[in-house]
C-alpha cells in the first residue's frame, strides 16, 4: 500500500514537472531578435530596418503555419521570420517595407493617416504620401508608445505576377514604402498591425495577429 | 466558566477593539485609499471605500477575535477523548446571524444605490443612463479596438485622435464603444470604468477637478496585447484644451473626411478577411 502510494505521488510529481516545463517553454518561446544595421554615433546615429509583408509566409519560414500572413525582416542578406527588432535609443530609423500583400481595409479609418514619422509622411513607390484610402490598407506598422502610425497600401487585386507565399521576389507585384521615425529611450516597445488581416479568424485578429513572429512584435531599444 | 461569561468577554473584547481600530482605519487609511481625488466621482469612490472599510473592520475583528478566543479557551484539553456537543437549533444565534447579515447587506445596497443617483459614480450606464448629471457636458467618444483606444470629439468636427485630453471642472460625457471584441475603458485617477462592447454605446459621466495626468487601461482581457493597451490622458485648463483641440483638428484634418459620420456605435467594414 505504502509503495503504491509513493509510486502515485512520485509519478504525479514527475508528470506535473513535465507539464510545467512544456508550458514554460511554449510560453517563453520568442522569435530570434534581429539587429538593424546602424551607422553614426550619438545624436546622429541611424539604423536601417528592411521589412516585407507577405500574404502567406510559406513552408520554408513556418512549417507550422505556412498559410499565415506575416512580416519578414532582412538580416545578413536573407529574409527572416522575426518581429523583434533591436534598435539604438534616440536614433533615426530608416524603414523600408516591401509590401507584397493585397488590401483588406482598416476597421478604423483613422489609422490611414501617417503619424509620428519624420515629416508625418511616408513614401510609396517614390511618392510622398500623408494618407491612403482606408479601404486599400493591407497592413499597418504602428508603435503606439512612440506615436508612430504608418498604413501600408495593398497590392491591387488586378496586379499581375502576385506573390503567393514567401519568399517573394522584387520582380513580383509590390509597393516599396519608406519612412523614418525616431526611437525613444531604452526599453521594449510593442508594435502591431491594425488591419484585420488574419484570414479566417475572429474579426481577422486571431492566429498571426496574436502570435509573436508574424504580425506584431517588439522594438528592443538599447 | 458559564456560556454567558464567554459571550460577555467576547463582546467586551470586540467592542473595545472595534472602538479603537475603526476610527484609526477610517482616519489613517481612508485618505490614502484609491483612486484619489482627480474628479468628483473619484473622490466619491474614496468616500465609498472608506465607508466599506469602516464597516468591514468590526466584522473582521469579530471573526479574528472569536477565532483567537476559541483557540485559547475551547482547545482540546489533555486527556480528553471526545469533542464537545455540536450546537444545533439555537434560535438566538440564528436570529442574530440573519438579522445582522441582512441589515449589513441591505444597508450597503441602499448606500450604493444612493451613491449612484446623481451622476452614476463614473460607471458605464449603457445607452440610456439612469443617473445623468445636469448642466452642460462635453461629449467624448472612446473607441476601443484590438489593441488601442482612440477618441472622437463630436463637438469639434468629429475629429479623432489617439490622445485623450479633457478640460478641468467640466462634466465629460464619455460614450464608450468597441470596433471588435469586448474591452473596458478604465481611467483610473478619474474613477471612470465602462465596458467597451461592440455595437453598444456605454455612457459614463465624470467631472475632473484637478489638472493632472491620468492612467488609461483596458480592464477586460482582450488578447495578446491587452497588457499593452494603456495610455496616459491629461486634464488641462479650458484654455489649454481649446488650444490642443485646435491643433488636433489641424493635425488630423487629412484623415477626418475619411472617417464615418459621428455615430454612437460603429459596425465597421471590412470584415471580409475576418468573417
Amino acid at each position: 500500500m505504502g509503495k503504491r502510494l509513493l509510486g502515485v505521488v512520485v509519478g504525479t510529481a514527475i508528470l506535473g514537472v513535465l507539464i510545467g516545463l512544456y508550458v514554460s517553454v511554449w510560453a517563453t518561446q520568442l522569435p530570434v531578435a534581429v539587429s538593424a544595421p546602424t551607422s553614426g554615433t550619438g545624436a546622429k546615429r541611424t539604423a536601417n530596418l528592411t521589412l516585407e509583408t507577405v500574404a502567406a509566409v510559406g513552408p520554408q519560414l513556418s512549417s507550422q503555419h505556412p498559410d499565415w500572413v506575416s512580416y519578414l525582416v532582412r538580416s545578413h542578406g536573407r529574409w527572416v521570420r522575426s518581429t523583434i527588432f533591436k534598435l539604438p535609443a534616440h536614433a533615426l530609423v530608416h524603414v523600408t517595407i516591401y509590401q507584397f500583400d493585397g488590401d483588406s481595409g482598416l476597421r478604423n479609418p483613422f489609422l490611414a493617416e501617417v503619424e509620428g514619422t519624420v515629416g508625418d509622411t511616408m513614401v510609396i513607390d517614390g511618392k510622398a504620401v500623408r494618407t491612403i484610402d482606408p479601404d486599400n490598407a493591407s497592413h499597418t506598422f504602428v508603435v503606439p508608445q512612440l506615436g508612430v502610425f504608418v498604413p501600408l497600401e495593398g497590392v491591387g487585386d488586378n496586379a499581375k505576377n502576385q506573390c503567393g507565399y514567401a519568399p517573394c521576389l522584387l520582380s513580383q507585384a509590390h509597393h516599396t514604402i519608406t519612412f523614418t521615425f525616431r526611437t525613444g529611450g531604452k526599453g521594449r516597445y510593442r508594435w502591431q498591425c491594425f488591419v484585420p488581416c488574419a484570414a479566417g479568424t475572429f474579426f481577422g485578429f486571431g492566429g498571426p495577429m496574436q502570435t509573436l513572429g508574424y504580425m506584431d512584435g517588439f522594438l528592443d531599444v538599447a | 466558566m458559564s456560556e454567558t461569561n464567554h459571550f460577555r468577554r467576547l463582546m467586551i473584547l470586540w467592542l473595545g477593539a472595534s472602538a479603537i481600530a475603526t476610527p484609526l482605519v477610517v482616519l489613517l487609511l481612508g485618505p490614502i485609499l484609491p483612486p484619489g481625488n482627480g474628479s468628483a466621482q473619484a473622490s466619491g469612490h474614496v468616500t465609498d471605500n472608506t465607508v466599506l472599510l469602516g464597516t468591514a473592520t468590526p466584522v473582521f475583528l469579530l471573526i479574528v477575535i472569536y477565532l483567537i478566543y476559541a483557540i485559547v479557551n475551547f482547545r482540546q484539553q489533555p486527556g480528553a477523548v471526545l469533542e464537545g456537543p455540536a450546537v444545533r437549533g439555537d434560535k438566538r444565534v440564528q436570529t442574530v446571524w440573519i438579522v445582522v447579515t441582512t441589515v449589513l447587506a441591505l444597508s450597503l445596497a441602499t448606500y450604493g444605490t444612493v451613491r449612484l443617483v446623481g451622476d452614476g459614480a463614473g460607471a458605464g450606464q449603457g445607452p440610456n443612463p439612469a443617473f445623468a448629471p445636469g448642466g452642460k457636458k462635453l461629449q467624448v467618444q472612446v473607441i476601443a479596438q484590438e489593441w488601442a483606444f482612440t477618441y472622437r470629439y463630436p463637438s469639434y468636427g468629429g475629429v479623432e485622435t489617439p490622445h485623450l485630453v479633457i478640460p478641468v471642472n467640466t462634466t465629460i460625457e464619455f460614450h464608450v464603444t468597441s470596433l471588435d471584441v469586448i474591452h473596458s475603458f478604465w481611467a483610473y485617477q478619474l474613477g471612470v470604468k465602462a465596458d467597451a462592447n461592440p455595437d453598444v454605446d456605454n455612457i459614463a459621466f465624470v467631472k475632473p477637478t484637478k489638472k493632472e495626468a491620468f492612467t488609461i487601461r483596458c480592464s477586460e482581457l482582450c488578447g495578446i496585447w491587452h497588457g499593452y493597451m494603456f495610455d496616459t490622458g491629461h486634464v488641462v485648463s479650458p484654455a489649454a484644451f481649446q488650444s490642443w483641440i485646435k491643433q488636433q483638428r489641424a493635425q488630423f484634418a487629412p484623415i477626418t473626411p475619411a472617417l464615418p459620420p459621428y455615430s454612437t456605435t460603429y459596425i465597421p467594414e471590412p470584415t471580409l478577411r475576418g468573417s
